[in-house]
């Protein structure tokens, strides 16, 4: 290698260090320790060294009642806020299409709820839950206890915050997907005799598939990351806690009020395979269209 | 039968009016050519026949119904866009079997249907191959394909032609005209090329600004041009509009006086300003002409030249001569001279527009 | 044939009319939760129980805002999530045009591989690390610090990503003749890379503070009761603590800490727009 090739490989490692000494020490190395720390359990009294007791305690924590309703929990919630999260944005998206005056400004609200923060959203949602402030003892909603302390309606009721929550960004995913449909297309369509519903049925959605896949995978890992509207809506105290211990509380709980990093390690590593498993299926179904030559 | 009639047809976008009362008939079985430049409204109006855009005024007829209200997949016409819209999802042969689901004929007829058209094309090869994988011209084909498998009233074509190069263009052509005289399907086709128009057309309707300048078959439109608009676009080079005043038997012009025939004489009153329009091959170099002219340029096409020369008041001509006769050079003055019977009268309107006489 | 016209776009006008129906109904129901949450903080405490509830704030409270904005510290803590923010954002796109720069314009063993190993970042997500993090953090001493809160997040393969590809947009011609011009390496990327990247940092930089000022979890974890430090989203969670009885309040906290991202993104639409589609569209 000439000198020349020397220093600009050296500039090279040189430019890109200090983001991967940050990638080193802040996300490789404690996704390696994850798997070492997952081997061991942790004493019962503080101050005492933790046993290495290798897949014993995984195996212990993946058939543990608490794990697996933790898991069906988080399931559950995945399935009340990803559909309906992608569909209303698509709904949205496909009103807000067309050239129409003043459409920015509708626009704007739709994506509004991009920028609320998690605090934010739970507390909107918290004086509209509310059973003493709130909007749902004037609707004659009065479930017993209530709201966000009964065990039935209390997932629910995080899943539709998290819902609007997640609709601006559905909104403005859609929104950009829906432009990559030519409209000409469209208009070939109605030409050949196409009603409205069979163009958006067999033209609009699969023409959008990529899109919709994308929404998919970014609606499942925002859903798997909802954290801080649960534990402000409802937290560690609350009777109806265990009926919206999704993975990610759980994890949190066990490691800040359980004291078990071993058991959280197991959990956490969970959570990352199945996020892993979706962002590669996305990619490897983006491969797919691409080789189509769409 | 199948014929499309326009009657007052109106379409404005917000202010502006891009068909202007437009009263057209298409007759059945003909291939009508909407021509003329961009923005003159061509596309819209084809549009208003295919039902994409509202008309805000006048009735719009197809096939003996007035479609106003008819949506656009009611209306039994198909159509060729310029981008040809295939759908990129599916197959060429689902692309071309789309329209024929909507009509609800079962699977065994349609897919024999489909392999007719597709054989008459020469797609039969294509017909699993997905449109990215084809070739412009294939897809152009696949485009008439779906328009012609469902046997509409009328064809709507809107510059199908202008994605292709060249050599494909003039081979398309032809191809599109036997077509549409085999089927004998009313046919409605834009375009903006006027070779286009005037080697496909039965009749040509020319449009300037949404207005309706003239429909015509296209030797009629050549020989007698309705305005100097008509005159100008159609033709290669256009014809030369020479702006003067009537003389005793001809029009006085900078630089010298265009003849003209007996026919004219009675509406060319002396003192009358009028615009003298002759096509470059009415013109020839002369050095007993009545028109002097200095030369800019010689433009030399292989077969014939054309030779631009200006008047005194700076009015451009254009004369057309075989290249087998010598060339002037640059600058020089030349003389030319105007046979009579090529010369058409045109009155203006002041804005540099006339209107034809005679 | 008067009667077709107005036939015809008398229609129109009712598919109009229908469509921005749909549209206004769309928007009062995803803009009424802030519009009740606006209403309550302005009512007094005693009306926040009224049965049925108002919807409009006829005798309003105004003392709710100034109240939270001292009693609940919310001026401390905005000026701490705007250093843990400023901080943060600054870190990522300076790291970023660095990496960035890197893949694009230079050569060297392994660059695919290191890609590819920033990409995998993406793919790791930030509770897995949750746990170390919180030792590593505190081994170094920095619970309750602008350290703890921000180092950790100083870099994004995201960010690598988008800018890499900003700069790959770059002409070729145009690097040979800023190298013929006499530019070195620190030269072009100031003068001519950079600038020209400016969309796509512009991007990066409003999807960064975003994520940055809405963070959670991670403040939760390492800073303690500490006006000091504390962030204003877990300043609000400490205000609904505090104030149960005056919720009307907490609400007045939340409007004051939302109302400056829905100027960002009146502002800067276009910019989060771009971020956030990155790998929706091709």
């Amino acid at each position: 290698m000439t000198r020349r090739r020397v220093r600009e490989a050296l500039l090279g490692y040189a430019l890109i260090l200090p983001a991967l000494a940050i990638f080193g020490l802040f996300v490789f190395y404690p996704f390696a320790r994850n798997f070492k720390l997952a081997l061991y359990q942790a004493p019962p009294f503080p101050n005492l060294p933790s046993r290495y007791v290798g897949l014993h305690q995984v195996g212990q924590v993946l058939t543990s009642s608490n794990f697996v309703q933790s898991l069906v929990t988080t399931l559950l919630f995945v399935v009340l806020v990803v559909p309906a999260g992608l569909l209303i944005g698509l709904f949205l998206a496909v009103a807000a299409q067309r050239q129409l005056r003043g459409l920015a400004i509708y626009r704007i609200i739709f994506s509004s709820t991009v920028v609320t923060s998690v605090a934010v959203s739970a507390l909107v949602f918290y004086s509209l839950m509310n059973p003493v402030v709130g909007l749902l003892p004037w609707l004659g909603i009065n479930p017993h206890p209530s709201a966000l302390q009964n065990s039935t309606w209390a997932l629910p009721s995080v899943a539709l915050m998290a819902v609007w929550q997640f609709v601006g960004l559905s909104f403005i995913i859609m929104s950009a997907g829906l432009q990559s449909v030519p409209e000409e297309v469209l208009e070939a369509a109605r030409v050949d005799g196409a009603s409205n519903w069979t163009v958006f049925w067999r033209i609009t959605v699969p023409l959008l598939s990529p899109t919709l896949f994308f929404g998919v995978v970014v609606a499942t890992i925002y859903a798997f990351q909802t954290f801080g509207q649960i534990d402000i809506l409802i937290g560690y105290q609350n009777a109806a806690y265990e009926h919206v211990n999704v993975l990610i509380y759980n994890v949190y709980t066990t490691l800040v009020y359980g004291g078990n990093p071993g058991r959280a390690a197991v959990m956490s590593i969970v959570l990352f395979l199945i996020t892993l498993v979706l962002t590669l299926l996305q990619l490897r179904f983006l491969e797919r269209r691409v080789q189509y030559g769409r | 039968m199948g014929q499309v009639v326009f009657d007052g047809v109106t379409k404005c976008f917000g202010d502006v009016v891009a068909v202007d009362h437009l009263d057209l008939t298409v007759a059945d079985g003909e291939l009508l050519v909407l021509l003329g430049p961009s923005g003159c409204g061509k596309t819209t109006a084809l549009r208003t026949v295919a039902g994409l855009e509202e008309i805000d005024e006048g009735s719009l007829t197809i096939d003996d119904r007035v479609v106003n209200d008819v949506e656009a997949k009611d209306r039994d016409v198909a159509m060729v866009f310029q981008s040809y819209a295939l759908y990129p999802h599916l197959t060429v042969a689902k692309n071309i079997e789309f329209p024929l689901r909507q009509r609800g004929a079962d699977r065994a007829e349609r897919t024999r249907q489909v392999h007719d058209v597709a054989e008459t094309l020469g797609l039969t090869p294509y017909l699993g191959r997905k449109p990215g994988q084809l070739s412009g011209g294939q897809r152009q084909r696949v485009a008439l394909a779906r328009a012609i498998v469902r046997s509409p009233a009328a064809f709507l074509m809107d510059e199908p032609l202008s994605n292709l190069d060249a050599a494909l263009r003039v081979q398309t052509r032809a191809d599109i005209v036997s077509l549409q005289e085999r089927l004998g399907t009313t046919t409605l086709y834009v375009t903006h090329d006027q070779v286009e128009a005037m080697t496909m057309g039965d009749r040509i309707a020319v449009m300037d600004g949404g207005l309706l300048q003239q429909v015509a078959p296209p030797q009629a439109l050549y020989a007698e041009p309705a305005n100097t608009f008509v005159a100008r676009f159609l033709g290669s080079p256009g014809m030369n509009l020479i702006p003067g005043v009537a003389a005793e038997d001809a029009v006085t012009v900078a630089g010298g006086t265009v003849p003209l025939r007996d026919a004219l004489l009675p509406l060319a009153p002396v003192g009358r300003s009028l615009i003298a329009g002759v096509r470059p091959e009415g013109l020839r170099l002369d050095a007993a002409g009545s028109l002097e002219a200095s030369v800019v340029i010689v433009e030399q096409l292989g077969a014939e030249a054309h030779i631009i020369a200006t008047l005194d008041d700076g009015t451009r001509v254009v004369v057309r001569q075989e290249a087998s006769r010598p060339s002037p050079g640059l600058a020089e003055t030349v003389r030319i001279a105007a046979d009579p019977a090529a010369v058409h009268l045109f009155v203006g309107d002041g804005s540099g527009r006339g209107e034809r006489l005679g | 044939m008067a009667a077709d016209r107005s036939k015809a776009t008398r229609r129109r006008r009712w598919r109009l009319v229908g469509r921005y129906l749909l549209l206004t109904a769309g928007a009062v129901v995803i803009l009424f939760p802030l519009y009740m949450t606006i209403v309550n903080s302005l009512l007094f405490p005693h009306d926040l129980d009224r049965q049925p509830p108002l919807f409009f704030p006829i005798h309003p409270d105004w003392s709710t805002y100034p109240t939270a904005w001292t009693a609940g510290n919310l001026g401390i803590y905005l000026r701490n999530s705007a250093i843990q923010t400023v901080i943060i954002v600054a870190g990522q796109l300076v790291t970023s045009v660095l990496a960035a720069y890197a893949f694009a314009f230079l050569r060297f063993p392994f660059r695919r591989t290191l890609f590819v190993v920033f990409l995998a970042t993406l793919m790791i997500p930030f509770e897995v690390t949750l746990i170390t993090n919180i030792d590593t953090i505190s081994s170094f001493g920095w619970y309750n610090t602008f350290q703890g809160l921000t180092v950790p997040f100083l870099a994004t393969g995201f960010g690598t990503f988008l800018l890499r590809q900003a700069f790959l947009q770059i002409p070729r011609d145009l690097q040979e003749a800023a190298s013929l011009d006499g530019y070195g390496h620190w030269r072009f990327m100031t003068r001519v890379a950079v600038p020209l990247a400016r969309p796509a940092l512009a991007a990066l930089a409003v999807f960064s503070f975003l994520a940055a000022w809405n963070q959670y979890l991670w403040p939760l974890v390492v800073t303690g009761d500490n006006n000091a430090i504390r962030t204003v989203q877990i300043g609000l969670k400490q205000l609904q603590g505090n104030q149960v009885q005056d919720f009307d309040v907490t609400l007045a906290g939340t409007i004051i800490a939302v109302v400056p991202l829905f100027l960002l993104l009146v502002v800067f639409q276009k910019q989060l727009v771009r971020s956030l589609t990155a790998g929706a569209v091709k």
